[in-house]
């Protein structure tokens, strides 16, 4: 499949790609177990209507909604996720693993047990909702509902990444810095920040992608109304009731949209490393 | 890695036991054959239809009702996708023309119940409604199905008929999504149909309005084309459309038809 005709073990170095022949087998099915039902979706959708159908008054709406909550949580993943990153992978703490383990769990909960944890929270009768009314805040049906929700599914990829690359670059230059007598806060701005620029980056993509797709927790926390809380997922949900080509057409756009942004995420850090 | 092994081989048991259980039903006697009737039936009539599918079981043993609730329009889709039904009652009569249009329905659909609103509200109804046009006062919290949805088709009629025209904060896909924000306190009211405020008991309250009666939501059921079992069907929709299905439909507050 794969002819190197001139390599053999002997050469070693350069060529050797390191993967046995027979996985391309498995990896192959895995790689069509994606793409599939991509392409069924592909083939069901109505091209001429497509345009017609994405452009509709509730599909901008609701695609103008997604990518601006999107922005906002992915905002408040960066302000919390950073410094909770930095503070599991830099200092050991008693509990340290436990913490991981609990920031971790969005990635394996359901969506809806964290649309009713967060409801259980944030909402009118929740543990903050009640002072946050007295306090003049309302979150319940809210854009506001809709980013806590997105915030609190995507910040695990974010602190993951961002981990990983911590630890990966380790705090040698970091110690030095240190040693030359520059604060805290120097540091992290002038050498930890620049250090792990890629792996930041691509966390928060894919906390952005993660928010773009969130579906479960905002239907259970936030609500579903044009323009306020109904996002893209929501919508394609909705429509699947009642015109199942304006559904597909809608899929297609999402998956358009995070396919762009996800492709960002894997380009970005390479160019970085070379700059 | 054990316990997926363990869960693959209680499918595969099960598979192999509800085929054998299959291959044993041809041949049995009684006037209305034996064997399994898989019902597709709209989620609103879950309790109801569990009730009969018992009751149907015990008058004809030896047989075995299986049951799948969803939303109407989903089991349309699963339907016509090919899902082996052999029975489909829907909550309205819109998802059963579908069925029928994509030639799916044997005979015509019968008519075996009807729904109508009912304002639903906490217990201690915080924004003290007590008719439809408090719904829309100003700071009232209204949660609604969207007019996608059956129970959203309803509400647009009342509020059309009404002159009232409502301001939700939000329209949900279904009507456990409208309870939902209602028993959880978000909501100060919501529009659900009398038959799930019964089934909520005490953590919503039910608020009747005369407006209701311009939206009654008519339930056909009918046999799919493509039943392997068609006798039994029948049988299991004599039973929903008789005496007996309608008490039970009745007790749960279903009106008759």
């Amino acid at each position: 499949m794969n002819p190197s005709l001139n390599a053999s073990p002997a050469d070693g170095g350069h060529g050797y790609s390191g993967i046995p022949r027979w996985l391309y087998l498995p990896a192959a099915v895995g790689a069509l177990f994606v793409l599939l039902p991509l392409a069924a979706v592909l083939a069901k959708v109505n091209w001429a209507q497509f345009i017609p159908l994405v452009t509709s008054a509730a599909s901008l709406d609701a695609l103008g909604l997604s990518l601006r909550t999107s922005a906002a949580s992915t905002l408040l993943c960066l302000v919390f996720g950073v410094p909770l990153a930095m503070v599991l992978a830099r200092r050991p703490f008693r509990g340290q693993r436990l913490l991981r383990a609990f920031v971790l769990l969005p990635l394996v909960l359901p969506p809806v047990v964290g649309g009713i944890a967060l409801l259980y929270t944030f909402g009118r009768q929740g543990l903050l909702g009640k002072s946050l009314e007295l306090a003049g805040i309302q979150i319940a049906f809210s854009n506001t509902a809709v980013v806590l929700a997105q915030a609190f599914v995507a910040l695990p990829f974010l602190v993951v990444s961002l981990e990983g690359a911590l630890r990966t670059a380790g705090n040698k230059y970091e110690a030095v810095a240190a040693t030359l007598g520059a604060a805290p806060t120097t540091v992290l701005r002038r050498v930890t920040l620049p250090l792990v620029m890629p792996g930041l980056a691509s966390g928060a993509v894919l906390s952005f992608a993660r928010s773009l797709g969130e579906f479960g927790a905002t239907l259970t926390f936030a609500g579903s109304l044009q323009g306020v809380t109904r996002t893209l997922p929501l919508e394609i949900y909705l429509q699947r009731e009642s015109d199942a080509d304006a559904a597909v057409a809608l899929s297609l756009l999402l998956v358009a949209v995070a396919v762009a942004v996800v492709g960002l995420s894997y380009r970005k850090p390479g160019r970085q490393v070379g700059a | 890695m054990r316990i997926t092994r363990r869960k693959t081989a209680a499918l595969v048991v099960s598979a192999v036991l509800a085929g054998s259980l299959a291959a044993c039903s041809p041949g049995g006697g009684g006037s209305t054959g034996s064997g399994t009737v898989t019902v597709y039936a709209a989620a609103s009539l879950k309790k109801t239809f569990t009730e009969l599918a018992a009751k149907f079981e015990a008058a004809h043993p030896g047989t075995k009702v299986t049951l799948n609730f969803a939303g109407s329009s989903d089991l349309v889709t699963q339907i016509t996708q090919g899902a082996p039904a052999d029975v489909f009652a829907s909550a309205d009569s819109k998802n059963m023309t579908k069925l029928s249009d994509a030639s799916l329905v044997d005979g015509d659909p019968v008519d075996f119940a009807t729904n109508v609103l009912e304002i639903a509200v906490p217990p201690a109804n915080p924004a003290s409604i007590s008719s439809f046009a408090d719904l829309a006062k100003p700071g009232v919290k209204v949660v609604v199905c969207a007019p996608q949805v059956p129970c959203g088709a309803a509400t647009e009629k009342v509020e059309k008929a009404s002159g009232i025209t409502l301001k939700p904060v939000s329209e949900e896909s279904s009507v456990a999504d409208v309870l939902g924000k209602v028993t959880s306190g978000e909501a100060d009211a919501g529009l659900v149909y009398v038959t799930d405020v019964k089934t909520a008991g005490d953590k919503v309250k039910g608020i009747t309005f005369p407006e209701s009666g311009q939206a009654a939501n008519t339930y056909p059921i009918a046999t799919v084309e493509n039943s392997k079992n068609k006798e039994l069907a029948k049988a299991f929709i004599e039973l929903v459309t008789g005496s007996e299905g309608r008490k039970v439909l009745g007790d749960a507050g279903f009106g008759a038809p």
